[in-house]
């Protein structure tokens, strides 16, 4: 495997982990009413979001400039 | 001597040489670090109630190195992609801003989270003592709501050189929140944000106490584990830095200008090695600080 494609792993490990953080943090709210772990939920979900799009943007730059290796 | 296909690829493994040696040396550490992770898991499997601890961790500052490591990751590929576009400016910048990552992560590691751990006190009660301190332990609210017993009194002690001197009888204890109003339902269950020491002192007779030390690897088999995972852990980083920085260095240069693809598949290597550090982590994160 290449380190483009390793990279492409990394981030969708990177993603669930972000969104699990988030799914926990709602947990945590709906069972506790914390505000500040819906903070964290909203923060951890946003990452996630960032990260996908992070993912879908560079596996469109590696294709489109062919960085095959 | 020249060494053979170290940017053309081997006509029996259609591979350059570093990328086979690298995979090879990855494969081995997943053994490393699986061998430490089942060891984890069944430890904490294990564990009888009460004995396993729960949100001693800094959960923002352990999140702020997650992030900064998948940051790193981002920038070393990115170094990567740099050379292959023949963009060596962007490579250094991309390079030195990885090296920081890593340096940055360190720093948080050495000076700031595991002294924090160093200057923390436990100490685990004798079971026949356990009711002269219900007042820091609220193991009857515990047991009301069907939760495991608190074996353990925390927090930051004053007095300690009662650690080693026999002749002090008691340990004083500046308490940790959960032990200051242990049957506060917002105790029940650990916390992911850093909640310090507070005022109230407890003083422990050294005569209760089944075992009392610092948060150092010998105080549980979570500390062991902890210390172990992300000592090694920390290695690799420190290991991953290196190479960036010689690889970052003026020396690199000569062999982008004398053969840049051979620096490129060079900083590959590097990267599925920095790859594998970081994805690491991303499985030390959640078992340690969070679940």
């Amino acid at each position: 495997m290449s380190l483009k494609g390793f990279h492409i792993v990394f981030i969708i490990f990177s993603t669930l982990l972000a969104l699990g953080i988030g799914a926990s943090c709602i947990w945590v709210d709906l069972v506790e009413g914390a505000p500040i772990y819906l903070a964290g939920a909203i923060l951890s979900l946003a990452a996630a979001v960032v990260l996908v799009i992070y993912g879908v943007w560079f596996y469109r730059k590696m294709k489109r400039l062919r960085i095959i290796t | 001597m020249e060494i053979p296909y170290t940017v053309s690829t081997r006509p029996d493994t259609g591979l350059w040489n570093a990328k086979v040696g690298i995979w090879l040396f990855l494969a081995s550490e997943v053994m490393l670090f699986g061998g430490l992770f089942s060891a984890y898991i069944f430890l904490r499997l294990d564990a009888p109630p009460g004995m396993w601890p729960h949100g001693l961790l800094n959960v923002p500052v352990g999140t702020m190195n997650t992030a900064i490591l998948i940051m790193s990751s981002v920038t070393v590929v990115l170094a990567w992609a740099a050379l292959k576009m023949r963009r060596y400016r962007a490579y250094w910048w991309y390079m030195l801003a990885t090296i920081l990552c890593g340096v940055i992560f360190l720093t948080v590691k050495l000076v700031y989270e595991w002294p924090q751990k160093f200057d923390h006190f436990g100490a685990y009660i004798k079971p026949e003592a356990l009711g002269n301190y219900e007042q820091y332990l609220g193991n009857e609210h515990a047991a009301a709501k069907g939760l495991p017993p608190r074996l353990e009194i925390t927090g930051h002690l004053h007095n300690r050189a009662a650690l080693n001197d026999p002749n002090i009888k008691d340990y004083e204890v500046a308490l940790d929140p959960v032990n200051a109003d242990p049957i506060n339902p917002a105790m029940d269950r650990p916390h992911f944000f850093y909640m310090p020491p507070t005022d109230k002192i407890a003083k422990i007779e050294k005569e209760d106490v089944q075992y009392a030390t610092m948060f150092l690897p010998k105080h549980s088999a979570y500390f062991a584990s902890y210390f172990t995972i992300t000592g090694l852990h920390g290695m690799h980083v420190l290991g991953g830095v290196l190479v960036f920085i010689y690889m970052w260095l003026p020396v690199s240069k000569k062999l982008y200008q004398r053969n840049p693809e051979h620096l490129a598949n060079r900083v590959e290597v590097a990267g599925l090695f920095w790859h594998f550090v970081d994805l690491i982590w991303i499985f030390v994160f959640p078992l340690f600080y969070l679940l």
